[in-house]
């Protein structure tokens, strides 16, 4: 789970990492007054889920309260990156001396959480990582041990830091790592970490994600997601426990298991449709479930058609088959319905779905070539 | 033979009084699985479809000689049951459970690397070997024994290649699902030398998703078998920094992109299906049946 730069701040400076003085505004009116009480030359943040952020025109600064507004009301509201602006962050603007970067990541390959610390922060890691690894001093921690003061002593010196940043970037280095393992995340960034021309250092950036996994045990952490999510079909989904990603096209696409879900999307994109969203339904298929998925699906206005793809396994095809008759007989549907069924007792799950209006498929292909010949090539 | 299991092992259900692991245990029973106990904390003494259960894993293997476990435990309590069955000296270890905290598993598998237990999962349909044992909850009509090992980071789409290449003539050695998550207790290479070292099986079938390195890694160590690989990837039109359904099916700061992977393995001279319809015919071409 991604959560905002401003939610990142707070989170952070509960862990005695400094971050500057800010306000989240979502109005104009609000930035000129979080401009005012934060006092001289303020830098006006969008706070949405996209890189690139400053390129994109979504990072100014204003010199006065007035300014301050005039900014935000250009900001707010428009699209960023095809993400609409919600809310901006106030924030009193920096003296730059120099920027620097420090992560925490995990990292899948090496089945370990890595620290990575450079002296060139306030540019992409990633673009970095790429061109001139060598800047990038990186360890992994071991999970008994925790991060030790050696590791962090060697990072500091082969990312070629001077001596007089040592302690406060360690100190910021060692707050960030509890803030990372106490939070459950899976990435907590600061870049830039930036030391000011008053020689003190400060979070500039943020970024923190959260593992989904241990949201159980994060109630707090758990409570920002419905504000960190920025699709309301997403967040609809969210409250009904259904695995949901919306992808922006005309045919909404429901199965159990991601990995079919995945390929079904797959062959629609093949035959020249437009998959709207990912849906899984997970295990078995009871019509309250079917019901459930189906109804969201069809509250995205773009789905003109659905493809409804599952495997029966040790839930048999036929009572799949009456759960999507169930749920179809209780949700409005004016859309054509393709359904897929396959595995055990296929045949009669076949059977109980000949006579409706839900169109039959043999396999995932004959499916999707189906559901594109009925909604259109894109 | 196959790998990971053969007719000596014998099964103890962790969490088997639960919901999913009654229901999955008689399934198990049904298929032959030798199916020698159950642990349930605070439910020792009693028995459940005539297999006794025991309150901790190493009463039941005292009790029973268990040498292998599945784990049908709730999210917050898996990673504990982990360490219980590795500590017991259980090989494999199969974790059904989904939704694991991540940093639970980079301790456990930590602790693993210092044990001789083999974990499969978390957030994963087991393994089947066909005619021989079956540790999860893959449905056991759809695969016959045969010459192709199936390796796969899904469910229902190795359960939908499998039948496809039931249907074909083609069976199976050994069917096992590494599971969905970001750290996986086993890996597709770990799996490929097993394969690669099992007289049984003639080629493999590897199916992959977006996310993580596990392909790109695998597509390593295929270069240098000499068993033929069918592989297959799916989640090729996900966007970037989405998860899709799987925790670990995300593709993050250039890492887990499908081209990447398809790439990877056709380097390595493994057969890459573009459609799952397409994977039987690949496979009998590389096994000279075409």
């Amino acid at each position: 789970m991604k959560i905002h730069e401003y939610q990142a701040k707070q989170l952070m400076a509960k862990y005695g990492i400094p971050v500057p003085p800010g306000e989240v505004a979502s109005t104009a009116d609000e930035a000129a007054e979080a401009a005012r009480r934060i006092g001289g030359r303020v830098v006006i943040k969008a706070q949405v889920h996209v890189g690139g952020r400053g390129k994109a025109g979504g990072i100014r600064l204003a010199e006065t309260p007035e300014e301050a507004r005039t900014v935000a009301s250009e900001i707010l509201g428009r699209p960023l990156k095809g993400l609409r602006v919600d809310r901006v962050l106030v924030e009193s603007a920096l003296d730059i001396d120099k920027e620097l970067y420090l992560g925490i990541v995990l990292d899948r390959a090496a089945r370990r959480h890595a620290v990575m610390v450079s002296a060139v922060g306030g540019v992409d890691i990633e673009e970095v990582a790429r061109e001139t690894p060598e800047k990038i001093a990186k360890t992994w921690i071991d999970p008994t041990l925790g991060l030790t003061n050696y590791q962090v002593r060697n990072l500091l010196i082969d990312a070629g830091f001077e001596r007089a940043l040592w302690a406060d970037v360690s100190k910021v280095l060692f707050a960030l790592y509890e803030c990372y393992t106490s939070s459950d995340a899976v990435l907590a960034e600061i870049n830039p970490l930036v030391v000011t021309k008053q020689g003190s250092v400060v979070a500039a950036d943020a970024k923190v994600n959260i593992d989904d996994n241990a949201l159980f045990r994060q109630p707090e952490l758990a409570a920002l997601r419905e504000a960190a999510e920025e699709n309301p079909l997403e967040i609809e989904a969210f409250k009904r426990g259904l695995q949901y990603v919306h992808l922006g096209g005309n045919i909404g696409i429901i199965g159990n298991g991601a990995g079919l879900v995945m390929a079904t999307i797959d062959e629609v994109k093949r035959e020249g449709g437009s998959p709207a969203n990912f849906l899984d339904i997970g295990g078995g298929a009871k019509a309250d479930l079917v019901a459930n998925a189906l109804e969201l699906v069809l509250m995205d206005p773009q789905v003109k058609g659905v493809l409804f793809n599952v495997f029966g396994g040790i839930t048999r095809c036929d009572e799949v088959a009456n759960g999507i008759l169930e749920a179809v007989r209780r949700v409005k549907v004016d859309v054509p319905i393709v359904v897929r069924l396959t595995g055990t007792n296929e045949a009669e799950g076949r059977a109980i779905l000949a006579n409706t209006p839900l169109i039959p498929a043999e396999t995932m292909q004959e499916a999707a070539r189906k559901i594109v010949e009925l909604v259109g090539r894109s | 033979m196959g790998i990971l299991v053969d007719e000596n092992t014998k099964v103890v259900v962790q969490g088997m009084t639960g919901r999913e692991g009654e229901f999955h245990s008689r399934q198990m029973l049904a298929f032959g699985t030798k199916l020698v106990a159950g642990v349930t904390p605070g439910k020792g003494g009693s028995t459940l479809l005539d297999v006794p259960i025991f309150d901790t894993v190493r009463e039941a293997v005292r009790a029973t000689g268990a040498n292998a476990s599945v784990i049908f435990v709730p999210p917050r309590f898996a990673a504990d049951a982990i360490l219980e069955a590795a500590d017991a000296g259980l090989d494999p270890v199969v974790c059904i459970t989904d939704g694991i905290p991540v940093s639970d598993m980079v301790k456990v598998v930590d602790y693993l690397s210092r044990t001789k237990t083999r974990l499969i999962g978390p957030n994963c349909p087991g393994l089947l070997a066909p005619g021989v044992c079956k540790m999860g909850i893959m449905p056991g009509n759809i695969a016959v024994p045969g010459p192709v090992g199936v390796i796969s980071r899904s469910g229902t789409l190795t359960y939908e290649i499998v039948a496809d290449l039931t249907r074909a003539g083609l069976g199976q050695t050994t069917c096992i699902g590494v599971g969905g998550d970001q750290i996986p207790g086993t890996t597709f290479v770990e799996l490929l030398k097993l394969f690669e070292a099992d007289p049984e099986t003639k080629a493999v079938v590897l199916i992959g998703e977006i996310g993580g390195s596990d392909e790109e890694l695998a597509s390593e160590y295929i270069r240098t078998m000499s068993k033929p690989v069918v592989a297959f990837i799916s989640g090729r039109n996900a966007p970037p920094g989405k998860r899709m359904g799987h925790a670990g099916a995300i593709i993050s700061g250039g890492t887990g992109a499908p081209q990447a992977k398809v790439d990877a393995l056709l380097a390595a001279g493994a057969r890459v299906a573009e459609t799952t319809s397409e994977i039987p015919g690949l496979v009998k071409e590389v096994l000279g049946m075409g």
